[in-house]
């Protein structure tokens, strides 16, 4: 039951108060370029989901048995003091890029439904920063597998809902008169800004 | 001629930042602080540069198919060299960076300039682009954080310039790098004249 509730407190704590677009940056390349279409961000929103609950835990697994000080130890006793730490950057990126394609491959072949509707999004991941930032947190924050799969799906879930309501405002949008140089992407900033000060109400919520 | 339009072209119309919108993440994450920025800035044109320069030197033995994995490989071996560096000789620099320079390497202007330019240009036009969208991105960096710490610590720098009652709070969070960055994109193109549809 403790367990339950600690990783309620995680969850909600990734997808509102640290919400890791809004408060922490990532991912906004995709988000700006993408949330013009709320069909195509909710597609967007749902592929990061998806491929940051499988990549987090993962990369958790590459961390604790290839990357850690020592982690080599279960291959063999004389590797008890080597250190690959160093390779944490390059190992987390392959394995983002390797397992995007991997996915990719294999929701084509068993979902063409699912497919298709993630299909044009899922290349794009590999470059999104909330992938490998939430791989990154992952590391810096010292989870455990349990904790690391709830950050990376609650993650995904945070991106998700800012990247739709983004959509939904920037479509109402639409039929405003704004400012010719505010246009695009000015305006887009200083609503994000918005949306994050909304957000922020959220910080006082203690679990 | 040319050589000097590819550096000249990223600094002011056709910036990185605030014309091609690539890079916006670290943009606003390591801008509490002009000194944060500064080291943000070296570090993302030490990249980008020495990117250019591999991806430009290997574009005539890269096969189209596997382009992606090759620069993504030169680029993160560049990020981990400079996250080991910051890590060894400015350790509470890197600190306050946290993961945004390991993040470098999915900053779109690298990828995006190593894959729109040094594929196809030589080494020295790819060195002098690299160099231009480097320093580029840091000039909209340097100007937000100048804001920002301005008006939230009310310091340049850490050098004192306004009173500590005025500081803003708002500035140091999230919300204030979004608005003012959506401010410097405003004036930046109204200055140039760039209308997007």
């Amino acid at each position: 039951m403790e367990l339950l509730i600690h990783y309620l407190s995680i969850a909600t704590k990734s997808i509102f108060i640290e919400n890791i677009l809004l408060a922490y940056f990532l991912g906004m390349c995709s988000f700006l370029a993408i949330s013009k279409n709320v069909e195509a961000s909710q597609g967007m929103g749902k592929a990061v989901i998806f491929v940051n609950a499988i990549t987090v835990p993962v990369n958790w697994f590459i961390k604790k048995y290839l990357l850690d000080p020592g982690a080599l130890v279960w291959i063999n006793e004389s590797f008890a003091t080597v250190d690959l730490s160093f390779l944490r950057l390059l190992c987390f990126i392959a394995t983002i890029a390797a397992l995007v394609q991997f996915v990719e491959m294999f929701i084509d072949k068993f979902s063409p439904s699912l497919y298709n509707s993630l299909g044009i999004f899922l290349p794009l991941i590999t470059v999104n920063c909330s992938i490998l930032g939430s791989s990154v947190f992952m590391h810096e924050r010292a989870y455990t597998l349990g904790e690391s799969l709830v950050f990376g799906v609650s993650a995904g879930v945070g991106f998700y809902l800012a990247i739709v309501s983004m959509a939904a405002i920037r479509f109402k949008l639409r039929y405003s008169n704004i400012p010719d140089g505010l246009k695009g992407l000015g305006i887009t900033m200083i609503l994000t800004g918005l949306l994050s000060m909304a957000y922020l109400s959220f910080s006082g919520i203690q679990l | 001629m040319k050589i000097k339009k590819t550096f000249i072209d990223p600094l002011v119309d056709n910036n990185p930042i605030t014309r091609q919108v690539l890079g916006i993440c670290s943009a606003l994450a390591v801008t509490v602080k002009v000194e944060q920025a500064l080291v943000m800035t070296l570090a993302l044109t030490f990249v980008v540069t020495m990117s250019n320069t591999i991806i430009s030197l290997l574009r005539n033995y890269i096969s189209p198919s596997i382009r992606i994995i090759v620069q993504l490989t030169v680029i993160s071996t560049l990020v981990s060299l400079i996250d080991i560096f910051l890590g060894a000789y400015m350790y509470d620099v890197s600190k306050s960076l946290s993961v945004f320079v390991s993040l470098i390497i999915t900053n779109c202007i690298v990828m995006g300039r190593a894959d729109g330019f040094a594929m196809q240009n030589g080494i020295k036009e790819s060195f002098i682009d690299g160099l231009g969208n480097g320093l580029g991105y840091g000039g909209i960096l340097i100007i937000v954080a100048a804001f920002r710490e301005l008006l939230g610590f009310g310091t340049l720098l850490d050098f004192r310039i306004l009173p500590e009652s005025m500081n803003n709070g708002l500035m140091i969070l999230a919300p204030g790098a979004f608005i003012i960055l959506g401010l410097i994109i405003w004036a930046q193109r109204s200055i140039t004249a760039v209308v997007e549809e």
